[in-house]
């Protein structure tokens, strides 16, 4: 075990090589959970639809990528489709974006189907198309209540970003193994990213209550 | 006597959910600037009746002709039906995360795309004319239930329908909060509005109604002016009910 005090001068000198990690954890993150947010959105209408075909293209999506492992994803956009020659960045982000999506497509289900039916049928009285009400009256509403388990998918995300080290990506995961190879000092290089992932983390649930405590200013 | 317009008329009306037989043939017609109130017990059929009316639930046989328009589900556009006939919630069914001014304006800037400034004058206007006017900017939750009901009446009124359906718009209110609506009611009566209401409250019905509507187990039992049919009902049911809620 190292001692606090190595522990600590590791950690303050080796901020230079681990922000680069950091910014690009940064990035696979919001890159994908950004496009993860749509594909669960439209899967998630999908799963509500009133076409059979299209309930049927959600639940295939679904249960196929909660059934398999992210790192098999990952490697199939990486090492698997190498005619497409797809970037490690890209690799990853699709990946973790294919892999979020569906659990926020059931996100999204849970959350519009919570929405009290009176609402459709208010707007619908009103000469609202379904499709309307969809936008203005049921998804604003279904998007709130969707906020606390989106946040909670975003940290998921955040930290299974890691798994973009197997394909060499150099984010904050990789940038503590490369290290503590380099140094044979791998359990201070571990305690290090650990924190590096804990304070983003807290900040990010920071940010998340803070935006639910604004939105819920009418509820 | 002038003969009035004919608003809405049913005919021979069935509505089933699963087996259950909830309209049994029903013919009914309501007439310009009547007000028509629908009485009866709890599962007789009277809401799923009024939500036929704008087609929130569509019938299984039977004709509902809106303004001498045979409206077919498949065919007609219920958006553009339903603009004409307005409608109110027992549970108001309010927009919880627009203002009270954005429920009213929301349906009239959307659907019939008016400018924005217009739609908040005719929605202000309207606020007004349910004693409202000081609560536009605020947010359904700090409403009490009346003001809730009457911020509803304002907003399907923003529509300019030419019937309006109210479906108990007093079974969810405190029994202090439930004059306040009936006033609003009363006075949207006298301006000549069409109404059809579902309701609990004879006085109501007995005030402000034209006619009176008393179902039972999915039928028409008795349809009469208020002061014949509370003073001498001429079925058996609808004494027997009267007596048990009067």
């Amino acid at each position: 075990m190292p001692t606090f005090a190595h522990f600590f001068e590791t950690l303050l000198e080796s901020y230079p090589v681990f922000f680069e990690g950091l910014w690009l954890t940064i990035r696979v993150t919001f890159v994908s959970v950004l496009i993860a947010v749509f594909i669960g959105l439209f899967f998630a209408l999908f799963k509500i639809s009133q076409s059979k075909i299209l309930n049927w293209i959600a639940n295939v999506y679904i249960a196929v990528i909660r059934g398999t492992p992210l790192i098999v994803q990952i490697f199939i956009f990486y090492f698997g489709l190498t005619e497409f020659n797809i970037p490690k960045f890209w690799a990853a982000s699709i990946g973790l974006a294919l892999h979020n999506g569906a659990y926020i497509a059931e996100i999204f289900r849970g959350s519009i189907q919570s929405i009290d039916k009176g609402q459709m049928e208010a707007g619908r009285s009103l000469g609202m198309s379904h499709t309307l009400a969809m936008r203005r009256i049921i998804l604003p509403q279904a998007f709130r209540r969707a906020l606390p388990p989106l946040g909670n998918q975003f940290i998921i995300g955040l930290k299974d970003s890691s798994l973009a080290a197997f394909i060499a990506l150099p984010e904050l995961f990789s940038v503590a193994t490369t290290q503590g190879a380099r140094t044979f000092d791998e359990m201070t290089y571990l305690l290090i990213v650990a924190v590096y992932y804990l304070v983003l983390v807290l900040i990010f649930t920071l940010l998340v209550n803070l935006l639910e405590k604004r939105l819920s200013a009418s509820d | 006597m002038v003969e009035k317009a004919e608003m809405i008329r049913v005919e021979k009306l069935n509505k089933s959910f699963g087996d259950l037989h909830v309209l049994k043939d029903i013919d009914l017609e309501v007439n310009e600037s009547d007000v028509v109130v629908l009485i009866g017990a709890s599962g007789s059929g009277k809401s799923t009746l009024l939500r036929c009316m704008n087609f929130l639930e569509i019938k299984n046989s039977g004709n509902v002709i809106i303004e001498g328009e045979t409206i077919d589900p498949q065919k007609n556009d219920l958006n553009k039906v339903r603009q004409r006939v307005g409608m109110v919630f027992q549970h108001f069914n309010l927009f919880p995360h627009k203002s009270v001014l954005e429920n009213v304006i929301e349906a009239p800037l959307m659907v019939k795309k008016i400018k924005r400034s217009e739609a908040e004058k005719e929605g202000k206007e309207l606020l007004a004319k349910v004693g409202l006017g000081d609560k536009a900017n605020v947010y359904p939750n700090k409403l009490s239930g009346g003001q809730k009901q009457r911020v509803a009446i304002a907003r399907a009124l923003a529509m300019k329908p030419d019937i309006m359906l109210f479906d108990e718009p007093t079974s969810a209110l405190d029994p202090e909060l439930v004059g306040e609506v009936l006033s609003t009611m009363k006075e949207l009566a006298k301006e000549g509005m069409t109404m059809v209401v579902v309701t609990h409250e004879m006085g109501f019905a007995r005030e402000v109604g034209d006619w009176v509507v008393y179902m039972h187990d999915g039928k028409v039992v008795e349809k009469g002016h208020p002061s014949e049919l509370f003073s001498e009902p001429k079925e058996q049911r609808t004494q027997d009910f009267l007596s048990s809620i009067l």
